[in-house]
């Protein structure tokens, strides 16, 4: 019998469980990854994954999780799938367990669970502060067992160009771009799953990993792949500002007794610790009495924005807020903050016990993605197949804490499966698919790399992505008003213009990572779009779409998933309703138990 | 006069492996809180050298930017450490920025650490589950054992041990503390443990744990701060333990 072929893009969470079930299967897997799978942005995740367990004797259920992702999500996810994630939950926990993960144990040795935001139960399953970390790597060393038998061949430092889509549309394979050699091949496969995260490059700085660009995705969405609810994004209210990366600081800061301010004055030019209590600002405190600083994660993000985006009250005219743990004693400090703290002394070489921290809210999570069906994974393309977070799924308009390393496996998992089911089941094999078809492929990708080695311009790639970045951010991101989204989406195209002329300043064939980069920005600047016009489209708030002209949920016009696609060239937003035959969807409360 | 500080950094140059290596001198301009990852990309978008030459944006490795990926080792003022965690304002200048030295280079700072890789495979570095279908939870495991086994885990394949290992050198394969404290790992818990036999046959032989002569730099070199010295004596026992046993009984 015919061997089928599978090839997997992408090797965090939702790639490497792909890959294992599909060599389970006894199908030999292609892994193509730009860093080694090892290296992936997964392992970035801290809190931990949740599942229903009811460890703790709570009364914790499966439909409790599932009704808490559904609300968090504002009712925006198509439900029959989340509920499948969730009765999925706890056997992920124990297949991760089975795996040799070192979760937190309970005195009697069993697995200890923590209480995550959104939700009332301790559902959360954590390896002390480093789960996604942990995680990965269990599931590394399950691929590592399957390429040692011969099961899975690794490509990493191979980046994803483009999927090669015969002339019936039927996916064929892909091709790929050596990063060391810059040599672009193609490869041949049944059927490929992309699993390649999330795309917080697109706001220049994020809490998200270097090569999460999200160009693939948009790769694909050029090529006929469609691209689902984009304008969600998750945008985090603490990390610490850095000018390469937005580092992540917990809520727990804020939960021993962190609080919020900026200088009245926004000429301010003494160190905080000199500033009279009456000239700062405790903007949250004042603006929210009755929470504080312990408003929810939105709001807080929200407030932040405003004050420095409005106000102009943002430090030093940069955008950031203080987060001042100083007046808290040492000890607690220590005891309680320790891990955390630590991440800014090390990062910013200064000690937040001695000076208040600076914050700013920071993109965090794509909840929008490549367009799949509520059954399987499987895209709009035939043979093409998404996972984790690169996909739309399970997470609506808001993710909760937590939920994306199950998702992420659960996804992959189903995606394996269906993958298998599918190229078994081909009539057509890839293999008959004319050289032709692989050729016509690789030289377009070929002339694109030539054309950008070659050209003599003035604009430099990074400063193309540094003006996006800011202009996402700016607008993009927590705060959406229509005049401002016009402005941005013409401005990308004015970036896409000045792309035309880049300069890489360097002509090397080798391990030429400005050229890699250049081809990464160009599919930025398009889901860029996306992303912009989605929001600019959707006249509601709902979830972390957040519109101060348009402040209601609006059920009756927007209870539906943006479905963006390729036509002529050009993005164009469709809409499809939303699977609501589960739970009943009712307003998203943050001031009351729901 | 905040705004015109500069940051001196010098960077070693190889357009590959075979080519020659030369040293280039950037000036860039100080920010707070800058790293070695922000100067490498300030020369990025202005590739030109202090004395004004043009030259090419520098390749090197990185992806999470917190120290948890492993990425971005590289020798820095001759130390080998990450560079997103490298602070230039605890640097002394100029800073000296070099490829690691016991890995084949690939180009300018990006060496491949492929071998690290593979010395996991060699010594079964995973645990022999039957399959992802649903078998239920995984056996008890102590609290005291979780706290032993969580830091070993914590490894991030960053070679920083290997580096600054006297042992690791063109000489001979000596797979180093990294690999050996991971065989330790894996024969801590339950269901590894019935593989410990041949993760031990694994670790001994060419290259394996008898090539450790002790001078124990790599758990200094650790951003981890895992236990390495720890973790070779205790494989060490074992191996002799095994050794032994296969010995008496023929
Ligand atoms: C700081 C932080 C903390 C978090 N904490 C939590 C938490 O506690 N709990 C939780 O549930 N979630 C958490 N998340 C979210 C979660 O970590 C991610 O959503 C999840 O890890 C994504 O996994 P993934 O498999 O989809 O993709 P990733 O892990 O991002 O992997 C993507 C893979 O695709 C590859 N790739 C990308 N593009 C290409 C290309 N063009 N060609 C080839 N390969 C490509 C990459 O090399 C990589 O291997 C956190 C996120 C962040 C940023
Ligand atoms: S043991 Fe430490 S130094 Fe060695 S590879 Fe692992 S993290 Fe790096
Ligand atoms: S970039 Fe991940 S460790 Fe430095």
């Amino acid at each position: 019998m015919r061997q089928p072929k599978i090839i997997v893009v992408g090797g965090g969470l939702a790639g490497l469980m792909a890959t294992i079930r599909v060599a389970e299967a006894g199908i030999p897997v292609d892994l193509f990854s730009i860093v080694p799978v090892k290296r992936s942005h997964s392992v970035c995740a801290q809190g931990g994954i949740n599942a229903a367990k009811n460890q703790k004797g709570e009364g914790d259920t499966v439909d409790k999780h599932f009704d808490d992702t559904i609300y968090g999500g504002d009712f925006l996810a198509n439900q029959p799938l989340v509920k499948r994630m969730c009765e999925a939950a706890p056997g992920i926990i124990d297949l991760l367990d089975r795996m040799g993960v070192m979760f937190n144990r309970t005195p009697e040795g069993l697995l200890d669970y923590r209480r995550f935001g959104g939700t009332l139960y301790h559902r959360t399953a954590f390896a002390g502060a480093t789960t996604g970390q942990q995680l990965l790597y269990a599931l590394d060393e399950q691929v590592r067992r399957h390429e040692a038998e011969g099961k899975v061949k690794k490509f990493e430092g191979a980046t994803f160009l483009s999927a090669v889509i015969d002339g019936g549309g039927v996916c064929r394979g892909i091709c790929a771009m050596d990063l060391r050699t810059m040599e672009v091949k193609t490869f041949t496969a049944d059927a490929v799953i992309f699993a390649t995260g999330g795309n917080g490059a697109i706001f220049g700085r994020s809490t998200n990993s270097v090569v999460c660009t999200g160009s693939a995705q948009a790769a694909l969405f050029q090529q006929g792949v469609d691209y689902a609810n984009g304008e969600f994004i998750q945008v985090h209210p603490t990390a610490i500002p850095g000018e390469d990366k937005l580092r992540l600081m917990s809520e727990s800061a804020r939960g021993e007794g962190g609080r919020v301010w900026v200088p009245r004055n926004p000429a301010e030019k003494r160190p905080p610790k000199s500033i009279p209590e009456a000239e700062r600002f405790y903007f949250l405190e004042e603006w929210y009495p009755k929470y504080g600083n312990l408003v929810p994660r939105d709001i807080a993000t929200r407030a932040i924005h405003r004050i420095v985006y409005q106000e102009k009250l943002g430090i030093d005219g940069q955008p950031a807020v203080y987060l001042d743990v100083t007046h808290i004693p040492r000890e607690t400090l220590d005891r309680k903050l320790e891990g955390i703290l630590e991440i800014y002394e090390k990062f910013l070489g200064v000690d937040p016990r001695v000076e208040p921290m600076k914050v700013f809210p920071a993109m965090h999570y794509t909840m929008g993605g490549i367009w799949v069906n509520g059954e399987d994974q499987a895209s709009n393309v035939p043979g093409i197949y998404a996972a984790g977070e690169c996909e739309y799924q399970y997470h609506g308009a808001n993710r909760l804490g937590a939920n994306s390393l199950v998702s992420c496996i659960f996804g992959g998992g189903i995606a394996g499966r269906a993958a298998v089911k599918y190229a078994k089941n081909l009539e057509n094999s890839a293999e008959s698919t004319p050289a032709a078809v692989f050729d016509g492929e690789r030289k377009r990708q070929e002339e694109k790399n030539h054309k950008l080695i070659n050209q003599d311009g003035s604009e430099n790639p990074i400063t193309i992505w540094r003006e996006l970045g800011q202009v996402m951010t700016e607008h993009v991101t927590v705060t959406r008003i229509n005049k401002d989204l016009e402005m941005t989406d013409g401005k990308i195209r004015a970036l896409q213009e000045r792309y035309k002329k880049i300069n890489l300043s360097d002509r090397t064939k080798w391990s030429n990572q400005t050229l890699n980069f250049a081809r990464e920005l160009e599919n930025m600047l398009v889901l860029a779009r996306v992303i912009t016009l989605g929001a600019l489209a959707r006249n509601e708030s709902r979830g972390a779409h957040y519109k101060p002209d348009y402040p209601d949920r609006d059920d009756a016009n927007w209870l539906k998933t943006t479905r963006a696609k390729w036509v002529n060239n050009d993005i164009q937003l469709t809409y499809e309703p939303v699977d609501i035959s589960l739970i009943k969807p009712r307003p998203r409360r943050y001031d009351a138990a729901k | 006069m905040a705004e015109t500080k500069q940051v001196i950094v010098k960077v070693k140059r190889q357009a590959g492996p075979k080519e020659a290596a030369r040293w280039e001198e950037f000036s860039l301009k100080w920010r707070p809180s800058m790293n070695v990852i922000i100067c490498l990309r300030d020369i990025a978008e202005n590739p030109v050298t202090r004395d004004g030459k043009k030259t090419t944006p520098v390749t090197y490795d990185s992806n999470c930017l917190e120290e948890i990926c492993g990425s971005c080792a590289m020798l820095i003022n001759g130390k080998a450490r990450m560079a997103c965690s490298a602070l230039v304002d605890q640097l002394e200048q100029p800073i000296r920025i070099e490829p690691m030295s016991k890995f084949p280079l690939v180009r300018d700072l990006a060496v491949d650490r492929q071998f690290m890789f593979e010395s996991l495979k060699r010594v079964k570095a995973w645990i022999p589950i039957d399959g992802t279908y649903n078998l239920g939870e995984g056996p008890r495991v102590s609290p005291e054992v979780q706290e032993k086994g969580y830091p070993l885990s914590n490894c991030i394949t960053c070679g920083n041990c290997l580096e600054v290992c006297p042992q690791v050198n063109e000489h001979n394969q000596f797979v180093g503390a990294a690999i050996i404290s991971q065989v330790r790992l894996f024969n801590m818990h339950p269901t590894g443990a019935m593989n410990k036999s041949e993760r031990i046959a694994a670790i001994i032989g060419p290259g394996g744990i008898q090539e450790c002569a002790n001078a124990q730099n790599c758990v200094h070199a650790c951003p981890k701060g895992i236990p390495l010295t720890e973790s070779i004596a205790e494989v060490n026992r074992d191996a002799w333990k095994q050794a032994l046993l296969s010995w008496l009984v023929g």
